[in-house]
């Protein structure tokens, strides 16, 4: 009577050892997964608010012919602080290899950007025109070893308000 | 105190320029933080705790400067810039610097 149980510890074993080879690739599956709708979902979200926004022009430069009297200026600022998914990390490593755009990440500091640009008007919602915006990013930390690898993006300008004529 | 990162105040005159002034700040994010950003790394996305981290040393930095510039007797500061730099691994500098000027 003694086989019975054997076999099933067996078994047992080889579904643990099954289960600790498939770890990493269930982490990269749950990864690219969550990755994928909270690109869908920031985009989505993205596109709205730009909609909402596209009147009131964010520009870089300093003057503007024929500019109606300013009745106010303020500094704003926006920024965020986004990081690349596991799955994404991954697939850079081929990249790495064949050299290349890294369409990956860029979509990823896309994101960041358009995200600070809107924050960033959203801060002012009385402007009416942002002028002498810039764009800033920095790696917060470069990610080496098991530490985060992570951009930070600002945007900052002058929001400015025209003075209303008596109507 | 009027901020603005032109090189006028737009619609008024200045009178008197005091210079450079300057506020700056490093901060390090604690461990609590850091763990979580760890785990968010994984799923991608907005690390909102390094966000407000970030937030919190720019509006330091910022005060710092105004503080300076309302001690030289200062009412604006135009042509602000922003700057980072990361010190060390988790560890951010923020800095801000712009012109103190007195406008009528």
């Amino acid at each position: 009577m003694e086989p019975q149980p054997s076999e099933l510890s067996q078994g047992l074993e080889i579904f643990i050892d099954i289960l600790f080879v498939s770890i990493p690739f269930l982490l990269l599956l749950l990864a690219y997964i969550t990755g994928k709708v909270t690109e869908k979902r920031h985009y989505a979200s993205i596109h709205e608010r730009e909609g909402r926004w596209l009147n009131i022009p964010a520009i870089n430069g300093k003057h503007l012919p024929d500019l109606p009297a300013i009745a106010s200026a303020e500094l704003v600022v926006g920024s965020v602080v986004i990081s690349v998914d596991h799955f994404k990390r991954f697939l850079s490593q081929f990249r790495k290899i064949f050299g290349g755009e890294m369409k990956s990440y860029s979509s990823v500091i896309d994101r960041g950007r358009r995200e600070a640009i809107l924050r960033m008007k959203e801060s002012s919602p009385e402007a009416d025109l942002f002028l002498n915006c810039r764009l800033e990013t920095s790696s917060v930390s470069k990610g080496q070893g098991k530490a985060v690898g992570c951009a930070e993006v600002l945007a900052y300008a002058t929001a400015v308000r025209f003075q209303r004529t008596a109507e | 105190m009027t901020l603005t990162n032109l090189e006028t105040v737009p619609g008024r005159s200045i009178v008197e320029h005091y210079g450079l002034v300057q506020g700056s700040t490093i901060r390090a994010k604690h461990v609590g933080r850091d763990l979580m950003a760890g785990l968010k790394n994984i799923v991608g996305g907005e690390l909102k705790g390094y966000t407000e981290l970030m937030r919190e040393a720019r509006q330091q930095a910022t005060d710092r400067m105004v503080e300076q510039a309302k001690e030289l007797g200062a009412n604006a500061i135009i042509n602000i810039r922003y700057t980072t730099t990361s010190v060390s691994q988790g560890a951010a500098e923020m800095l801000a610097y712009g012109t103190a000027v007195r406008w009528q």
